[in-house]
């Protein structure tokens, strides 16, 4: 026990004297916070968008000022002829412009059929999306507004309620991505290049001829960043609850739990890599391949794994992150309890205690 | 008791695939004794030693070291062996006192025994001022006696050195060999490689390798007399010409 303490407390000498890697390693996950939550985001504010009102007449004129009032618009201008939305469209200052034709108010009021056109820069194809359906809807309540004085026989008034985030805030969405990120990084890489870099240095020998078991060696590696892996959760709690006014909702214990056993999980990747690698660089580079992409891409924290093609979504059973991003998820966001999470939980730990038998096995066919 | 030996190896034989790196080496190492293992690069020398210290599984034959068997008991030797490897031992970011710190407590010697040899080492080495900077800082021939200082932290019955003096100058070098002659006054055997052919004729005894094989194994007195040599350089010559292998 004294001397798997010794050798914890030398590892930690290791990282805290190498101060740019410690600083890397607890400022990336404020980084990664602070550029999916204020600058990737996907969300819709304040979007640049021009008016062509051909009637000019009381309806128009209300419904043109329902829609600039919104938060999500800002009328930049107003055009005159159908040419100059071309022209404003090109100059790539506008989103979106609304079409109000000729007569609205009479077409309205007398045929019960009036018109609005919504154009949309469809280059992006998402926040188009996103804008024409936020001007639907308030096109929506301003028909709704107007029959309400005129009740007519059968309306149907759908009641929207978004569950668990109502107000679609992304970080909803990637704050459990940034986790997932975040741990498998620091513990896979740091942990394959700790143990690598004793190889190249040679002290490895040193310590395998030493009475040190290889059990112990490994874990006491993985001792410190398992702790800055808790202080790297611990920050990204913090961040999301002040920063994003993300709460968390379901038992913060749970949460922690679960978190550590995704980071053991992650540190036995890392193991895994460190003894199929001999330099520090390969080891980098194995890790950033295995795992940063894969995490990224088959989380289901970019893209929905349910649109993906079928053999792609048979991949994503077999990377660790798609699952405790669906635990974290629930359990951080909707508030679920372990009883919504067991099955998810269990796969984490099989495959925790399969990678974790692979490396410790390889590691002692490297010493005998 | 000079008779008693402390290492044995019979036909200790390591096989990489069709390559024989070790080919059925027999021979004895008494307690006490400075034994000199000799060979060009790629003869093979690293390879029986990594198989000494269980660093690597032997492919045939038997040995053991320090009565423990190298199949059997690898752990029990560790134990008793203290090892300083070409490569440089010591851990560059710690400071020389963690370095001997660490060694010590890895060895299991109790806290105030760590404090007592730390204390006799910087001493001995007069690295007190140095005892707080980083090992990183030393210049090459201060750290080599530092790494054998610490390889024997634990007085163990045998240590193996892989070419300790590799790029260290003369002088320093002979520094080196009154440690290692204080160590073997001790009663520490001393199981040395070197291709520095000067520092064979410390050795008690030497073994000289060639393609895998011992080549001979005697003093170096007799050694160089059998051959008529004037220094073990020609002896090394005279044998390694019959050489095939090359790196």
């Amino acid at each position: 026990m004294r001397q798997l303490w010794i050798f914890v407390r030398k590892e930690w000498y290791h990282i805290w004297r190498d101060r740019r890697t410690l600083l890397i390693l607890i400022g990336m996950p404020v980084v990664q916070i602070v550029l999916y939550g204020f600058a990737l985001t996907n969300e819709v504010k304040n979007s640049n968008i021009a008016v062509l009102d051909a009637a000019q007449d009381a309806s128009s004129i209300a419904l043109t000022q329902e829609i600039a009032a919104s938060r999500y618009f800002h009328l930049r201008e107003y055009v005159r002829s159908p040419r100059d939305i071309g022209a404003v469209f090109r100059t790539g200052k506008i989103r979106m412009a609304v079409v109000i034709p000729r007569n609205f108010r009479q077409d309205l009021l007398h045929t019960n059929h009036a018109q609005v056109q919504l154009l949309a820069d469809a280059s992006d194809p998402n926040t188009a999306n996103t804008l024409t359906n936020y001007a639907m809807a308030i096109i929506n309540d301003y028909q709704s507004s107007l029959n309400r004085n005129e009740p007519l026989p059968y309306t149907i008034h759908t009641q929207l309620r978004m569950l668990y985030n109502p107000e679609l805030k992304g970080a909803y969405n990637f704050v459990p991505g940034v986790m997932a990120m975040v741990l498998m990084i620091v513990c896979a890489m740091m942990t394959s290049i700790a143990i690598v870099r004793e190889k190249e240095m040679g002290t490895m020998e040193v310590i395998l001829v030493s009475p040190l078991r290889p059990f112990r060696i490994v874990i006491a590696k993985t001792i410190p960043y398992l702790l800055i892996s808790v202080l790297n959760i611990a920050s990204i709690l913090m961040l999301s609850v002040y920063a994003l006014d993300v709460p968390i909702a379901g038992n913060i214990w749970l949460l922690m739990g679960e978190s550590t056993l995704f980071t053991a999980l992650s540190l036995s990747v890392g193991l895994l890599i460190s003894n199929s690698t001999k330099s520090q660089r390969m080891a980098q580079f194995t890790s950033m391949m295995s795992l940063f992409l894969p995490t990224l891409v088959f989380s289901g924290f970019l893209f929905p794994v349910e649109n993906m093609p079928f053999p792609l979504q048979v991949i994503s059973n077999f990377v660790p992150a798609k699952w405790y991003f669906i635990i974290v998820k629930d359990v951080m966001i909707k508030g679920l309890g372990l009883w919504a999470v067991w099955k998810e939980t269990l796969i984490l730990a099989a495959m925790t205690a399969l990678l974790l038998g692979i490396s410790i096995r390889n590691f002692k066919i490297r010493l005998s | 008791m000079p008779d008693t030996a402390v290492i044995t190896a019979d036909r200790l034989t390591k096989r990489f695939g069709d390559f024989t790196a070790v080919d059925a080496v027999s021979f004895e190492v008494r307690k006490g004794e400075i034994f000199g293992f000799l060979g060009a690069n790629g003869a093979g020398k690293t390879t029986a030693m990594r198989m000494l210290c269980g660093l690597s599984r032997p492919t045939s034959g038997n040995a053991s070291v320090a009565g423990c068997d190298v199949y059997r008991q690898p752990e029990l030797i560790k134990r008793n062996i203290g090892y300083m490897s070409q490569k440089f031992s010591l851990y560059e970011d710690l400071t020389v006192r963690e370095n001997i710190q660490l060694f010590g407590g890895i060895y299991r010697l109790s806290n105030a025994r760590i404090r007592e040899k730390t204390a006799r080492l910087l001493e001995q080495l007069q690295l007190e001022k140095q005892a707080g900077s980083l090992v990183r800082s030393l210049p090459l021939g201060w750290k080599q006696k530092l790494a054998f200082s610490i390889a024997i932290v634990h007085e163990p019955a045998i240590v193996f050195l892989d070419e300790p003096t590799g790029g260290v100058d003369p002088m320093m070098r002979k520094e080196f060999w009154t440690m290692i002659y204080g160590a073997a006054d001790r009663g520490i055997t001393v199981f040395v490689t070197t291709h520095y052919m000067d520092e064979a004729e410390y050795c008690n005894r030497v073994t000289i390798m060639v393609d895998g094989r011992i080549e001979a194994l005697d003093t170096p007195a007799r050694l160089m007399q059998e051959h008529a040599a004037g220094s073990m350089d020609e002896v090394f010559l005279n044998l390694a010409r019959k050489a095939k292998r090359t790196e």
